[in-house]
């Protein structure tokens, strides 16, 4: 067991591709880190270089305190498990299982041993004997993790290990995965794509985009404090809502109305530099039927009305989706966020505006309903940078601010 | 309607199969048909014969001419087709799975080697063996045929080696393996069919060669059985060799029908499946 440090990490490709760029990243020991990011951010390329299979053009990598850029992957003591399973076709379980074990020179009984064992934990002894052709998808993936946890390497690196299952079988093996996790206490790096996995699993995660680190820090802070743009719309299900917002005489003119901004916020507008126009961020919790809110927290918010699209009753909550007139939000990063996800599921930048409303809520399709939002959970971008203006010291205080 | 198409579909592709085969049987089965004949019937135009004979191997046995470049045959192609094998599969994998500087000239040139013709290279190879004194040596001919040989399994085999999952690769290295233990432990294996495969393009190549094997050879130290059967001519001059030819020709076949044969059976596909998803 060890941590793992990255001290400015780059790397670019012979064809010039700069995959990463300057990651610096500390992972202590024990601790199970995931790196998140659209599909190209470079993931794969920096677990490969934790791993040893990809070279590091530049920067330090340092494993138990030990730099490691130039060790082989079988002198870093460090287990990988992949995306594709990469299961050894013409051995069976227990010989794939048992290959680190063998090359590492064990005697035979220490090797039968600790494969039995390993088996029992992930539930592969009555498979022992079969090759991974005759195995289901789950199985392979758990004999793929076998192999990983026999010898007790100093960290796991695992890349997307559960993308290719079915959605039934991934919520199972992530509960798995989460469990052994805390069992054995080994570092983890994990790779994914999935949100759910990212929110659920790790202790923190590192949110990248083209090659660079965008913010790490555990799930819920870069959920309610994130640094930029981009993180504020990758982070989330359904994703933030974006709005155009206009600076004009110490307020902002969005669709959904005035919004007054407190003292900090306008003294960082007063700057020579500082942007004409805005991007206004809220999430869809942060709203409510005007109906059902009383006065103490109306107060801390403000209200408009607008004609209901689509209602989505989920039991606990109402999903509603609300038609908005004005220009559109955009940025780059939005752009990026859309392609990503699919233009379908990032409704952030569009004409519309999710919200998830109390199940009270006699809300319904057709009508104009009246809705209050939450001013100090507001955020604001700068389109330019993507930077949150209304993050102070790492904390997301609202537009009303002093 | 449909079944009706297809068995006769069926019936017209069976049969253009059965006219490919007997055209290119025919000639195979005529000479052992011919090796089979007393000197007497040879030449009747019966396709079965009327009187079996095994006389005519008896003769090719009892010459030592033929036993002996029967051995020089075994012995070099064999040896020509072992080193041509571990030198091409080592080949092939670093053509397909490393970047190195040198790559593309390396591929240009074993391309370049397979298209040269070898009829121009037979004098120079000739003055050059005289030399170096490999003239009519077993090394004299495994040299050229490992050659000409190796283009061909680097090719083959690097198709085969591409087609192995990368990913199994880099596993292995994460379990603690060295680039070496890698590729004998796990890439080998699995690149087996294509190893054996190769073989036998490789051993069939040095065994039916002819040009080299006569300008490059004199005596029985390393005459090869193509050549020798071209100096056949029986145990006196007035006999007539055809039999005793026909039944050298059928004892050359063999040893590549065993020998594909052999091989056959581990040339399995599917070996790789299970290995990774999709
Ligand atoms: N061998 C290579 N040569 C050149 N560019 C490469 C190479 N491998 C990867 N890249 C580039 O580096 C960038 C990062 O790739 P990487 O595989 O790390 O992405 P990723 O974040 O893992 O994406 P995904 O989620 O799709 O797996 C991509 O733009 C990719 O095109
Ligand atoms: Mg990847």
């Amino acid at each position: 067991m060890a941590d793992i440090v990255l001290d400015k990490v780059s790397k670019s490709f012979p064809d010039g591709t700069v995959a990463v760029q300057d990651v610096d990243l500390e992972i202590a020991d024990g601790e199970f880190v995931i790196l998140v990011g659209p599909s190209g951010c470079g993931k794969s390329t920096t677990l490969n270089m934790i791993a040893g299979l990809e070279d590091i053009s530049s920067g330090e990598l340092r494993i138990g305190g030990q730099r490691v850029n130039d060790k082989a992957p079988r002198d870093r003591d460090i287990a990988m498990v992949f995306q594709s399973y990469a299961l050894y076709p013409n051995m069976t379980v227990r010989e794939n299982m048992a290959f680190p074990l063998r090359l590492a020179k064990l005697d035979k009984e220490t090797i039968n041993q600790k494969v039995d064992e390993a088996a029992k934990v992930l539930e592969l002894t009555s498979l022992l004997d079969r090759k991974p052709a005759n195995l289901s998808g789950g199985q392979r993936q758990r004999v793929a993790m076998g192999r990983a946890i026999v010898r007790q390497p100093k960290a796991f690196l695992m890349d997307e290990p559960l993308s290719n299952l079915d959605a039934k079988l991934r919520v199972q093996m992530r509960t798995v995965v989460s469990r052994l996790q805390k069992q054995l206490g080994t570092t983890t790096v994990y790779v994914t794509h999935d949100q759910t996995e990212a929110m659920t699993l790790g202790d923190r995660v590192v949110i990248m985009r083209g090659g660079a680190v965008q913010q790490v820090g555990p799930p819920q802070e870069l959920y309610d404090h994130p640094r930029n743009l981009f993180v504020a719309g990758f982070i989330g299900s359904p994703s933030m809502n974006f709005l155009h917002a206009a600076v004009q005489d110490g307020e902002l003119h969005t669709a959904l109305g005035q919004v007054p901004l407190g003292d900090r916020v306008r003294r960082e507008l007063e700057a020579a530099d500082a942007p004409r126009e805005l991007i206004l961020g809220i999430r869809p919790e942060h709203f409510e039927d005007a109906e059902l809110v009383d006065d103490d927290t109306r107060r801390r918010g403000m209200e408009f009305e607008a004609p209901v699209d689509i209602v989505e009753s989920m039991g606990s909550d109402k999903y509603v989706y609300f038609t908005v007139e004005g220009e559109k939000a955009s940025a780059a990063e939005l752009e990026e966020l859309a392609a990503d996800a699919g233009a379908a599921d990032f409704a952030g930048a569009g004409g519309n505006l999710v919200t998830r409303l109390s199940a009270e809520s006699p809300v319904a399709e057709g009508q104009t309903r009246r809705v209050w939002f939450n001013l100090e959970k507001i955020h604001l971008f700068d389109p330019t940078n993507g930077r949150n203006l209304t993050l102070h010291e790492g904390r997301a205080a609202g537009a009303l601010a002093d | 309607m449909a079944v009706e198409t297809t068995t006769r579909a069926k019936l017209r592709w069976g049969l253009l199969d059965v006219l490919v085969v007997v055209f290119a049987l025919v000639p195979v089965l005529w000479i052992a048909s011919l090796s089979f004949k007393t000197p007497a019937t040879l030449t009747d135009g019966n396709f079965i014969p009327r009187e079996w004979t095994l006389d005519n191997y008896r003769t090719i046995f009892d010459t030592d001419q033929f036993v002996r470049a029967l051995i020089n045959s075994i012995g070099i192609a064999l040896i020509a087709t072992l080193i041509a094998v571990v030198l091409g599969a080592m080949a092939a994998y670093a053509i397909s799975r490393l970047d190195f500087p040198g790559k593309k000239l390396l591929v240009g040139v074993s391309l370049l080697i397979a298209m040269f013709p070898q009829v121009s290279l037979v004098s120079p190879l000739f003055e050059i063996e005289r030399q170096l004194g490999l003239f009519d040596t077993w090394p004299g001919l495994i040299l050229p045929y490992i050659t000409f040989a190796l283009p061909l399994a680097i090719y083959t085999l690097s198709a085969f080696f591409k087609q192995i999952p990368w990913d199994l690769e880099k596993a292995a290295k994460m379990d603690g393996a060295t680039q070496g233990q890698a590729f004998r432990r796990v890439i080998a294996p699995l690149a087996a069919p294509g190893l054996f495969t190769t073989a036998i393009l490789v051993f069939i190549f040095c065994w039916n060669d002819f040009l080299f094997a006569i300008t490059l050879t004199s005596t029985e130290r390393a005459r090869t059985v193509p050549v020798a059967l071209s100096f056949f001519t029986g145990e006196s001059q007035f006999e007539d060799p055809t039999g005793a030819i026909c039944a050298a020709a059928v004892v050359i076949t063999v040893p590549i029908i065993l020998f594909v044969l052999f091989f056959q059976r581990r040339i399995v596909s599917g070996l790789t499946s299970g290995a990774v998803k999709g």
